[in-house]
């Protein structure tokens, strides 16, 4: 293989997979603490407690 | 809503479903007929007699019109058999694992040269795969069909479907489990079936993939709670999993054996990422998907923080997936690969944790039911072993700990923290709150056999557990021991002498875990079949209760 060496790979995956993982982790709770989302999962935490039985 | 199948007779999934069977009945009796393998043609046999079985089973059914269970608002007829099949799969793996535990710890009396199916070798594989993947799998395919239907508020997808996943898992399990018996073996930790097993179980997982999905997509309730979440990650996980490290090529396709795609540290490392993602994705999402529908409802309080459960499922399966190579340190693998594993082992204790500390919390307001609900009681404890071997694990990834612990009996204490104290609580748990719902029990046949049940298994993995550790690292320290002129202190046999009361303390713990089960299988057993409450528990349920019976 010409194009990328080992090293290449390997530095690419070091730096920007950080930064991936940051970036999505950032994302992630940025989504669980948006404020105009509370009242959905307030109410999501209780779906348990509502399913009703009349089968 | 659907249309009765009265009204609709040419339901397409009554023409696949059989299409299906005949088409894999077809395949089975070419390969009895024309294998040279004889092992093959024992396989291929057992395939077409259960195949007849389920045939059968199948026109009994669908025969004679339409079954009730298939017109109501959920079908609850599949989630009554998956709950008998989990009870009667734990207990024959769970007696497998006792059975191994006594030759290990008395080879004078339990081995037989004459029977090479009962050699420990074969039975290793036969005890880990029916715990794992029979036990905890039909427990999870179960749990799953019944709790996607309560919190989609829709019926299962695909009609007959369903029953086919539960009777081709069934399938699976039987012909991997007959396959180690007979010596059949891709020598894959947690993957030891051949190709053709692996070939059915991807037919039968994507069938569980789309019936899973499909109740989802029409789903009445706006919100997909977290626990289809979890169970989706499961899902789709070991589906990806199952097909990569099973990448193989059959000698032929009339032979069981197969070679896989990888060689040297290439297979090892996939064979570990696969291995450890079974702990991560089946072992662990799967059940967090229990616990975020089982402990809410049994507690009667909604989940402490949903936002916090969020974090806890993309964190959880972001991180869980790169801790494999924490399985290969000091090996052939590059010294960047191993420390890459290390690392994010470390970091998924924050996910553990703090899913740990939302199932806990959750009972916040409940705590007093503790006192007097042996059932949530067990889920409890399950979530605090959860917490305690998602600790013990990142300890044990770092490669100094490693260096002592790995290859000995402490990694084998570990598991079974995870596996009797977490898996196996939170199925049972969810398996008694399952029975009295689905049966229309008021309550369970008896309150104390549940105490019983609790303390018995809890005393065995005490007895397991602390055995194994002190076992474990004895084991390891004397393997690392020198003398003064720099020569090994023990040799391996002396290392093996030394463990044997701890092996003696390990068959009890195991002996006394099994007796648990089989005290609630007796108690699931009254409750479904007969409905009856225990004599002395009858006058003042609420008393009896109270007083934790």
């Amino acid at each position: 293989m010409e194009g990328l060496t080992y090293e290449q790979v390997a530095g690419f995956a070091h730096s920007w997979g950080m930064v991936y993982f940051v970036v999505m982790f950032l994302a992630v709770l940025a989504y669980a603490l948006w404020p105009s989302n509370k009242a959905r999962f307030d109410r999501a935490a209780s779906i348990p407690l509502h399913d009703d039985e009349s089968v | 809503m659907q249309p009765s199948a009265a009204a609709n007779p040419m339901r397409l999934d009554l023409v696949l479903v059989p299409a299906l069977l005949g088409l894999a009945l077809v395949i089975g009796l070419i390969e009895a007929a024309r294998s040279p393998d004889p092992l093959m043609v024992i396989q291929a046999w057992t395939f077409v007699a259960c195949l007849a079985g389920v045939g059968i089973w199948f026109l009994k059914r669908y025969g004679g019109g339409v079954p009730a269970d298939e017109t109501g608002a959920y079908q609850n007829d599949v989630v009554k058999a998956g709950v008998i099949a989990s009870m009667f799969w734990g207990i024959a793996g769970m007696l497998v694992g006792v059975i191994i535990a006594s030759q290990l710890a008395f080879p004078d009396i339990f081995y037989f040269p004459a029977l090479p199916e009962l050699n420990f070798g074969r039975l290793r594989p036969l005890h880990t795969s029916a715990v794992i993947f029979a036990f905890g799998g039909n427990v999870l395919i179960a749990t799953s069909f019944y709790v996607v239907q309560r919190t989609s508020k829709a019926r299962l997808a695909g009609g007959s479907w369903p029953w086919f996943v539960f009777w081709g898992y069934q399938m699976f399990i039987v012909l991997a489990g007959t396959g180690y018996l007979l010596g059949i073996t891709e020598g894959r930790e947690y993957a030891e079936p051949e190709w053709y097993v692996d070939i059915w179980l991807t037919i039968v997982w994507v069938a569980y993939l789309l019936v899973f999905l499909a109740t989802i997509w029409k789903r009445k309730e706006p919100h997909i709670y977290v626990a289809n979440w979890f169970y989706l990650a499961f899902i789709v996980t070991i589906a990806m999993l199952h097909l990569v490290n099973n990448m193989s090529m059959p000698v032929s396709l009339l032979e069981t054996k197969s070679y896989s795609a990888f060689s040297g540290v290439q297979d090892a490392l996939t064979q570990w990422w696969y291995g450890h993602n079974a702990v991560g994705f089946f072992l662990t999402a799967g059940f967090l998907a229990i616990m975020y529908y089982f402990v809410p409802k049994r507690a009667e309080r909604p989940v402490y923080s949903y936002r916090l459960s969020i974090v806890h499922f993309w964190t959880l399966i972001f991180i869980y997936i790169w801790a494999g190579p924490h399985h290969l340190h000091y090996t052939a693998l590059p010294e960047w690969a191993q420390t890459l594993g290390m690392t994010f082992s470390v970091m998924l204790w924050m996910p553990s944790w703090g899913g740990m500390i939302n199932g806990l919390m959750t009972l916040s307001g409940a705590w007093d039911k503790l006192r007097t609900d042996p059932v949530l009681r067990m889920l409890v404890v399950s979530v605090a072993f959860y917490g305690m071997s998602t600790f013990e694990g990142p300890v044990m990834s770092v490669k100094a700990v490693n260096a002592l612990s790995h290859y000995t009996d402490w990694t084998i204490g570990h598991v079974h923290s995870g596996a009797l104290g977490w898996v196996g609580f939170v199925s049972f748990g969810a398996l008694y709150c399952l029975v009295p719902w689905l049966w229309r029990r008021d309550r369970l046949y008896s309150n104390a056999l549940v105490e019983w049940h609790f303390w018995v298994a809890t005393i065995g993995i005490l007895f397991y557990i602390t055995a194994m550790w002190v076992s474990g690292i004895m084991q390891g320290l004397m393997w690392r021991a020198y003398n003064d002129y720099g020569f090994l202190e023990y040799s391996f046999v002396e290392t093996v002498q030394a463990m044997h009361p701890y092996y003696i303390i390990r068959t009890l713990g195991g002996l006394l875990y099994l007796s648990g089960a089989l005290i609630m299988a007796y108690n699931l057993w009254r409750t479904a079949a007969r409905g009856d409450v225990r004599k002395s528990e009858v006058s003042g349920t609420a008393t009896a209760v109270a007083q934790g019976a």
